[in-house]
């Protein structure tokens, strides 16, 4: 197989270059980061028959727009609902296609969604850092942000005729109130302060990267302390600074920090979370930890299972048409 | 106090030992740390030690809090604490012009002479207490009582990577060109990210440290080295 190479002709801030992530360093004050929706970016790398954690394109709603130079391969595009524009062909996110050399692609902001993953029938040749190609956004480390001018290169590039075409999206993210597992300084909060988090409407502020989100709401009130001994922060942290405004953190997360955390977003979560746009109303609800453990083992298998349906190639028509009637226990004429 | 336990999400525990910052207090985080990180239990991905608690960091389809906690209780009960006596690393610091723009101030803050203040920070016995903020970013305490120096009003944007800062007790080499509110006493060449595969930081948590000085024409031999 030989390589597809393609050149940035634009890039938006925040489109990088990310794996699964980096799990492990966080006492080294280095967080997982990875894709900020890891349902979306596994699903690219499922649509096209890849393994799991293959590095892929993660695009902000700045947009990124590629034009191939060399070779060919067949891509994947997964996440929120962007808009893809193939030559004249105009699709949206959620879909696989192949790219030919002088072909462009451009991938958008569209009615809704925050990110997009775009991963490849090949490697993405990129630097990588602590064994990992996950960019870190703070400190560029890892693959690093895509830039315009830049080439691109995916070595090993296959064509997969047999997954072109849209991708069936999850039907099981959960919907209504984002969950949360109070604390760990609920305490450090003025009477009513949690009860107001779980009961009004909290907004997506632009102040949103894939550090953590700012919202605007009413105001969480401390008492008294408005900082701690500097301690461990995880992805889904809601630390709140000392006027009173919550901020989750996500990816690319400081690993301590001195702010009083009133909960945190469960793992189930945090993928659709991501996904909302500055403007966008939501709600908290609390849950108990062991009610979020089941939580998520449940989410966890529906997602292998729908991960394993899509990671099944459709195949030629006349193949597709075999399976079907196989499926169904009569064979046409 | 009792280490108390607090469950974070679907994918953490934190247990913390005190409030209140003590010496004591972190010699306990590193003794838990090492403890656990002798004897990893299933489905726990790390450990993260801070200044008065260790957050304990798992995957939620393999384990459990109640699992998680039993584990940390045995070790707790195993532990022995103040034995973890980390490594001392030494560390090249050049205090000259332009790499410490705020040694001046720092001097007329504390009433002392720039070579008293450099001769306090060089006589202090570092003790890394923790990482954050950023890659890399060893929070050290120790900065001697005559030199400490609170927070600048408004931190300074594009403050190179190797600065050598101080605020409170603490003290940061700094590893990437941020901003920063601390006072910026000197620069050292030495890679905290150490570009290793096998030892990616220099320092663990609980690792002692000493400052060595150095001139700028031995900075300027030893930061060609490096490539941060």
């Amino acid at each position: 197989m030989t390589d597809a190479v393609f050149s940035v002709s634009f890039a938006g801030p925040l489109v990088t270059v990310q794996d699964a992530g980096r799990p492990g360093n966080m006492r080294y004050g280095v967080p997982a980061s990875g894709p900020m929706d890891s349902l979306a970016y596994d699903a690219a790398n499922a649509a096209l028959g890849n393994l799991p954690g293959a590095t892929a394109i993660e695009i902000s709603l700045g947009g990124l727009m590629l034009q191939c130079k060399e070779g060919a391969v067949t891509l994947a595009i997964t996440g929120g609902d962007f808009v893809v524009e193939h030559g004249a062909h105009k699709t949206s996110s959620w879909t696989v296609l192949t790219i030919h050399k002088g072909e462009r692609l451009a991938i958008r902001a569209g009615k809704a969604g925050s990110w997009a993953y775009l991963a490849f029938a090949g490697s993405v040749e990129s630097k990588d850092w602590l064994g990992r190609q996950a960019t870190h956004s703070t400190s560029g480390f890892g693959g690093g942000a895509l830039q315009a001018g830049q080439s691109l290169v995916i070595s090993d590039a296959g064509i997969r005729d047999d997954r072109l075409g849209e991708i069936v999206q999850p039907d099981f993210t959960p919907e209504g109130p984002i969950r949360v597992v109070t604390g760990p300084q609920d305490h450090h909060f003025s009477a009513g302060a949690v009860e107001r988090l779980l009961s009004e409407a909290y907004k997506v502020t632009d102040a949103y990267d894939r550090m953590g989100m700012r919202l605007k709401g009413p105001v969480l009130e401390l008492d008294g302390a408005l900082s701690i001994p500097s301690e461990p922060i995880v992805r889904g942290s809601i630390q709140v600074s000392g006027d009173g405004v919550p901020t989750i953190l996500l990816a690319d997360h400081q690993t301590t920090g001195g702010y009083p955390k009133i909960a945190t977003v469960i793992s189930c979560d945090t993928d659709r979370l991501a996904q909302f746009r500055a403007g966008h109303s939501l709600r908290f609800t609390s849950i108990s930890s062991d009610h979020a453990i089941d939580d998520v083992r449940t989410l966890m298998g529906l997602k292998a299972q729908y991960l394993s349906q899509i990671s099944v190639p459709r195949g030629s028509l006349a193949q597709r048409l075999m399976r079907e009637n196989l499926l169904h226990g009569c064979v046409f004429d | 106090m009792e280490p108390q336990f607090r469950a974070i999400a679907d994918h953490a525990l934190l247990v913390s030992f005190a409030a209140e910052i003590s010496e004591d207090t972190h010699a306990k985080v590193v003794a838990l740390d090492t403890a656990i990180g002798a004897n990893m239990p299933v489905g726990v991905i790390e450990t993260v030690p801070a200044l008065v608690n260790l957050l304990v960091s798992f995957d939620p389809i393999i384990t459990d809090h109640i699992v998680v906690e039993d584990h940390v209780r045995s070790c707790l009960k195993d532990m022995e604490v103040g034995q973890v006596s980390g490594v001392r690393r030494h560390v090249h610091v050049c205090y000259e012009a332009p790499l410490a723009p705020d040694l001046n101030a720092v001097a007329t803050a504390t009433g002392l002479s720039i070579d008293a203040v450099i001769n306090a920070h060089l006589a202090g016995d570092f003790h890394v207490l923790m990482y954050g903020f950023a890659p890399g970013y060893a929070y050290l305490s120790g900065v001697p009582e005559p030199i400490q120096v609170p927070r600048k009003s408004a931190p300074v944007r594009d403050v190179p990577a190797g600065s050598v800062i101080i605020a409170g007790p603490q003290c940061l080499i700094t590893t990437l060109t941020m901003p920063t509110g601390w006072s910026i006493i000197g620069r050292s060449p030495t890679a905290i990210l150490t570009g290793d595969p096998n030892h990616p930081f220099l320092f663990d948590v609980g690792d002692h440290l000493t400052f060595e000085r150095i001139d700028l024409t031995t900075f300027e031999r030893l930061n060609k080295g490096n490539c941060s």
